[in-house]
């Protein structure tokens, strides 16, 4: 009967001499398989007087556990091996591009009116909508603007061939039809329609009959209007201040308020941000030295006109209230850095994926805007 | 409104500095526009004495000069002029100066071998005049080193100011002037505006037919008078404001409106035909104009100044030749008038005549002062011509201009924020022309000057933009209407659509709201089948003249345009406007978008990754733009009745019930070959306003956040693969609806993975594989029940719509 101990040394040498797994697993059978030795040598135990299966029991037992553990062991290491032999040949060309997607942007001026909507919602403002296509009442007479105002002229306002069925303004009876010449005209549909106090925002395409370097035939306004029985030029100036400021994201941009003339306010009052020169541009804000600040016209304002809360059926002896409004092209070029009004409309897909915006990057109250 | 320091100083007694007086101007509503400071850019050129002249040794023509300058001895210069010579006065400049008729910066330089260190500049180098024969010879008394600004009158500041159309008191020099002293810029100063005694009777008489077009006509008769050239003083004022002096006679009217703000005019007395006679004109008349311009019709309804024998000009607006004055003439009829602001705005407009007096009247002068100017207009004639005055000829009496507003001085601070005790509003409005009655609520007139002020915001406006808007203070608004959402649910679909496009890789665009009538024609097709455009009156051009009826024509030439531009593989999306009606309802908000060529670029990873887009691509465009408005796109049905401009056989219509959601396909062959596109392309249109509101926004008070309860099945689902033989022109969606239709409790979801036609599929046929999710709800499901479930599904295609198992 081979001694025990020589069997252990003879199978421990082999296992550490095993440099395959196949290797492995023969000397695995050899050893623990149903005709293995150390098998064969359990099987002897039967023959054996209790005394003797007992003591020789529990060696062989020890010899088995041992032998199975370092199997084992050096499978552990011999897997390791293999697989590091595996992954050595298992190289792919990381720099190869990935499968193309399509990426689409969103329009700066898409941009710009969501800007809106968070910064005026912000301090509880809603949206009001109105149509393109308006009438010379909600266009110009509610406004205030008097019979003879050049902006009623052809070569400002593009008016359209009336077909046949057009339904009268209520208040004017005008069938004649206008392109909006700017939002206010849904200020007006909406006091006409709703009841003080309001605090709205509207924006949205308007067109004028112009078209060269820096004026386009359409182009996009906001207009913000706040009516109650206690809103003063205050008010308007803390507003527009604070839009300002938000919009460009610059705390401490200077914002200076003009007098100024426009048939629907009164005060009226343009309004001018800071920049000063840098380099070969400009850059908005408060200039370090005041002999260096400039300023730019950005937007126009003022105290809602009696005549046109009168005309839009509010009573101006209890309600006041402020309006301003704006450009959306000067603006987002001048936020963005956008140098030509006209690329705007040119759908140039360059341009678009350039200065637009990432669909799933929306302005929100958490980044700004 | 330009005019010059000096100019402003006849009027304003200040010691106020240019800038003090730029910036209130601007602070005032009189926004300065421009600032020319002449005396600035001349500074560098000063007066120098040649010392020496000498011939030039490599040149006939030039000499080299020895100048003495203000800074040195002598300084070589070569100098071609020849009127250079020794002992003569003239300006130099050094090197280093920029020289504005040459558009050069002087350099030190060799002329023909010799050093030039400068130059003696002629008045054309210097922008002042044509001359250019040789340079500027100056009085010999005057000292070397006198800027040269001084010597010609050049060191007055031109001031540029935007004048809003309200403020016609400002076209004047002296309302300028009376504005800055009420804001504390110094003092108005006297002007005499008394009569000036006339020793005859006028012979030319005046008669008003015309009342409403002019209430007022004054006129003298000036004989004697010599139409010589203004003194020089007067000529620099015009001539620094871009008016050229012509005569005495001539830059008095000028004068006038600028200064005063009183346009008037002068005939000459001897060629006009007996008396003068102001009536509306009538169509077909004709005016030879001082504008060099004739106009053969001047229409009806203009307000026409005439002799006995013809029309002799347009009042307010333009003289006529027939009697202008001219140099030799000696006796002058001077009218100064008073004309209604609608009317001389009506004639301007139809004439295109832009004329300083046209620029006054029809903002509205001041009536009163038609008195004063003709007086003080009279003397500048007898200072400048001499001569002998009439008596004044008057017709018709100044309007009514007098109203009384009354205010309560708290109005400031109710309306604008600010306390202002009522004395110092008083002092602001009366430096301002306003007379002042009462005490608490006070009865308030403005000035004459003042049209523009009706209402008691009028008069705030005044006090504040004397006080200054930089005193307003400052107060937010931020609010509290946090239920509300800021967007109205229509902008909330356009905002959500536009993500959802772009996601899907369209780059998103604004084109025209219009677009050309020929583009138009084939979308403009209404229910009717008629087209039915909306056209603009007055185009720009006839490539945007017609309002667009549908998105999709300007995105397909934006597609051709980067085509050109060498992009052919493009997605443009817009969501916004197209025109039905010229109505406020006829107006729809749409999410379109196309894509032209292939969907990506080609890939090393598979053949297959680019492809040609189709009309899946766009199918699957409208789906997501609708899902992302929340409306059950996966439930509309499909019907094949898109619009005329698709592919008839390869687009359809998403609806629910008669409501269109959206039509997807390819374009029709003709519109791409009208539009001249070589890239297949396919588009879409989304009506985002046909999408139905989800109930719980419908109504604010059971506004809900809340999503529908969502049972996780404990359960694992099961997939069954089926094909079958169907008639090729049976559609997917029938097929689909057989299988689920079983039962929609346990069929979950049925997928087609596979179309087959050809080799072993009978011609005619097509087979459709599929592959059906069973979701088992309470208890698994055995062999058998899954077999039963199989079974019906087969017999229901059978039954439905003829399709066979595929063995």
């Amino acid at each position: 009967m081979t001694n025990i101990n020589t069997l252990k040394t003879e199978l421990t040498t082999q296992i550490e001499a095993a440099n395959d797994l196949q290797a492995l697993d023969d000397i695995r059978i050899s050893a623990l398989g149903k005709k293995g030795r150390v098998t064969a040598l359990m099987k002897t135990l039967g023959s054996m007087t209790p005394e003797e299966r007992k003591t020789k029991g529990q060696e062989l037992n020890v010899l088995k556990n041992e032998i199975t553990n370092q199997l084992k062991k050096q499978e552990k290491v011999l897997k390791k091996v293999e697989m590091e032999e595996r992954l050595a040949t298992e190289q792919l060309d990381i720099t190869l591009s990935i499968r193309p997607e399509r990426k689409g942007h969103i329009h700066p001026i898409s941009q710009t009116m969501d800007e809106l909507v968070t910064i005026f919602g912000a301090m509880g403002f809603t949206v009001a909508e109105g149509p393109d296509i308006e009438d010379d009442w909600h266009n110009f007479t509610a406004l205030n603007f008097p019979p003879g105002h050049p902006a009623r002229e052809m070569q400002d306002t593009f008016f359209l061939n009336n077909p046949a069925k057009v339904e009268p303004e209520q208040k004017s009876g005008d069938t004649r039809k206008l392109l909006r010449t700017h939002t206010s005209s849904v200020q007006i549909r909406h006091m006409e329609n709703n009841e003080p106090p309001f605090k709205t925002i509207c924006f949205g395409r308007t067109y004028r009959s112009d078209w060269d370097m820096t004026h386009t035939p359409m182009f996009h306004q906001m207009e913000c209007i706040c009516v109650d029985k206690d809103i003063t030029m205050a008010h308007l100036k803390g507003c527009l201040t604070d839009f300002v400021r938000a919009f460009f994201k610059i705390d401490d941009l200077p914002v200076r308020f003009r007098p100024s003339f426009f048939p629907f306010v009164e005060p009226g009052a343009e309004v001018d941000i800071g920049y000063f020169k840098k380099g070969e541009g400009i850059k908005l804000g408060l200039a370090d030295n005041p002999n260096d600040q400039k300023w730019m016209e950005i937007l126009g304002a003022g105290m809602v006109h009696c005549n046109v809360l009168t005309n839009c059926g509010v009573n101006p002896e209890i309600y006041q209230g402020f309006a301003f409004g704006m450009g959306l092209e000067r603006a987002t070029m001048l936020k963005y850095g956008i140098s030509d009004l006209r690329t705007f409309f040119d759908s140039d897909t360059r341009w678009l994926d350039h200065y637009g915006f990432d669909p799933f990057d929306r302005p929100n109250s958490a980044t700004g805007q | 409104m330009k005019f010059t320091l000096n100019w402003l100083k006849r009027h304003l007694d200040t010691n106020a500095s240019l800038e003090e007086i730029c910036d209130k101007l601007t602070a005032i509503g009189l926004e300065l526009e421009d600032l020319e400071d002449r005396a600035k850019s001349f500074a560098p050129f000063t007066v120098a004495e040649i010392i020496t002249a000498n011939p030039h040794p490599n040149a006939d023509k030039l000499k080299v000069l020895s100048v003495k300058t203000k800074d040195s001895d002598s300084v070589q210069v070569v100098c071609g002029a020849p009127n250079a010579k020794a002992g003569m006065k003239g300006i130099f400049a050094s090197e280093g100066t920029y020289i504005p008729g040459l558009e050069v910066t002087l350099k030190k330089t060799k002329i023909r071998g010799i050093e030039s260190n400068g130059m003696m500049v002629s008045e054309r180098e210097m922008c002042l005049s044509d001359e250019h024969e040789g340079i500027i010879e100056l009085d010999n008394n005057i000292e070397i080193g006198t800027p040269m600004a001084q010597i010609f009158g050049l060191d007055d500041p031109i001031i540029d100011i935007a004048l809003t159309p309200n403020r016609a008191d400002c076209a004047g020099v002296r309302g300028i002037a009376r504005d800055l002293a009420a804001a504390g810029l110094g003092n108005l100063r006297a002007q005499d505006e008394s009569a000036v005694t006339g020793s005859f009777k006028s012979s030319i008489n005046v008669k008003i037919e015309d009342k409403d077009g002019c209430p007022l006509f004054l006129g003298r008769t000036i004989k004697g008078v010599k139409n010589v050239q203004s003194p020089k003083w007067f000529q620099q004022l015009l001539k620094a404001i871009g008016l050229r002096p012509i005569s005495a006679l001539v830059d008095i009217t000028n004068f006038m409106s600028i200064d005063q703000c009183r346009p008037l005019h002068v005939y000459d007395a001897d060629k006009i035909n007996g008396n003068i006679t102001v009536r509306e004109t009538k169509s077909g008349e004709k005016l030879e104009a001082l504008n060099d311009k004739t106009y053969e019709d001047v229409g009806n309804g203009s307000i026409g100044i005439y002799d006995d024998n013809n029309l002799i000009g347009l009042g307010g607006v333009i003289g006529g030749v027939s009697t202008g004055s001219e140099k030799e003439t000696t006796n002058v009829f001077l009218e100064t008038a008073y004309f209604k602001p609608e009317r001389i705005a009506r004639t301007g407009r139809d004439l295109s005549i832009e004329s300083d007096a046209r620029y006054r009247f029809e903002r509205g002068i001041d009536p009163e002062f038609t008195f004063a100017g003709m007086e003080i207009a009279t003397r500048l004639i007898l200072e400048f011509c001499g001569g002998e005055v009439s008596e004044v000829v008057q017709a018709g009496k100044v309007p009514d201009w007098k109203h009384n507003i009354e205010y309560d001085t708290n109005y400031v601070k109710q309306l604008i924020g600010i306390n202002i005790e009522q004395a110092q509003q008083k002092t602001i409005l009366e430096a301002l022309g306003f007379n002042i009655s009462g005490n608490k609520i006070l009865s308030i007139t403005p000035p004459p000057w003042r049209g523009d002020v009706f209402g008691k915001a009028d008069i705030t406006e005044e006090i504040i933009r004397i006080i200054g808007f930089d005193k307003i203070p400052s107060r937010s608004v931020y609010g509290s209407n946090t239920g509300t959402p800021a967007e109205t649910p229509l902008l909330t679909k356009l905002r959500k659509a536009r993500n959802a496009l772009t996601a899907r890789g369209l780059n998103e665009c604004v084109t025209w709201s219009f677009l050309g009538h020929e583009q138009a024609q084939a979308f403009s097709i209404n229910d009717n089948k008629k087209l039915a455009a909306i056209t603009i009156q007055n185009p720009i051009s006839s490539e945007i003249d017609v309002m667009r009826p549908s998105i999709l024509p300007n995105l397909i030439q934006a597609a051709t345009q980067n085509e050109t531009r060498g992009y052919n593989d493009v997605a443009l999306c817009e969501v916004g406007p197209v025109f039905e009606s010229v109505n406020p309802e006829g107006q729809k908000i749409m999410a379109a978008g196309i894509r032209a060529g292939r969907n990506t670029a080609r890939h090393w990873s598979d053949k297959n990754t680019s492809r040609a887009v189709d009309i899946y691509d766009a199918k699957a465009d409208a789906i997501a733009a609708l899902e992302a408005c929340g409306a059950p796109a996966t439930n509309a049905q499909i019907t094949r009745d898109a619009p005329d401009y698709f592919h008839p056989g390869r687009s359809g219509t998403l609806r629910l019930g008669s409501n269109v959601l959206a039509y997807f396909g390819e374009l029709h062959p003709e519109i791409i070959e009208q539009m001249n596109i070589k890239t297949p392309i396919i588009g879409f249109e989304v009506f985002l306003q046909n999408i139905p509101e989800s109930k719980k926004t419908e109504s604010k008070k059971k506004a809900s956040t809340e999503k529908k309860y969502l049972k996780l099945e404990p359960l694992q689902p099961i997939e069954r693969d089926f094909a079958f033989l169907v008639d090729e022109n049976i559609e997917a969606s029938n097929l689909l609806r057989a299988v689920i239709s079983i039962d929609k409790n346990l069929i979950k979801d049925a997928q087609i993975f596979d179309i087959y036609q050809g080799k072993g599929v009978e011609d005619g046929k097509k087979s459709i594989a599929l592959n059906v999710i069973i979701q088992p709800k309470d208890q698994t499901l055995t062999d058998k029940d899954i077999e039963v479930l199989s079974q019906k599904i087969i017999a229901n295609v059978e039954k439905k719509i003829g399709g066979k198992l595929r063995g």
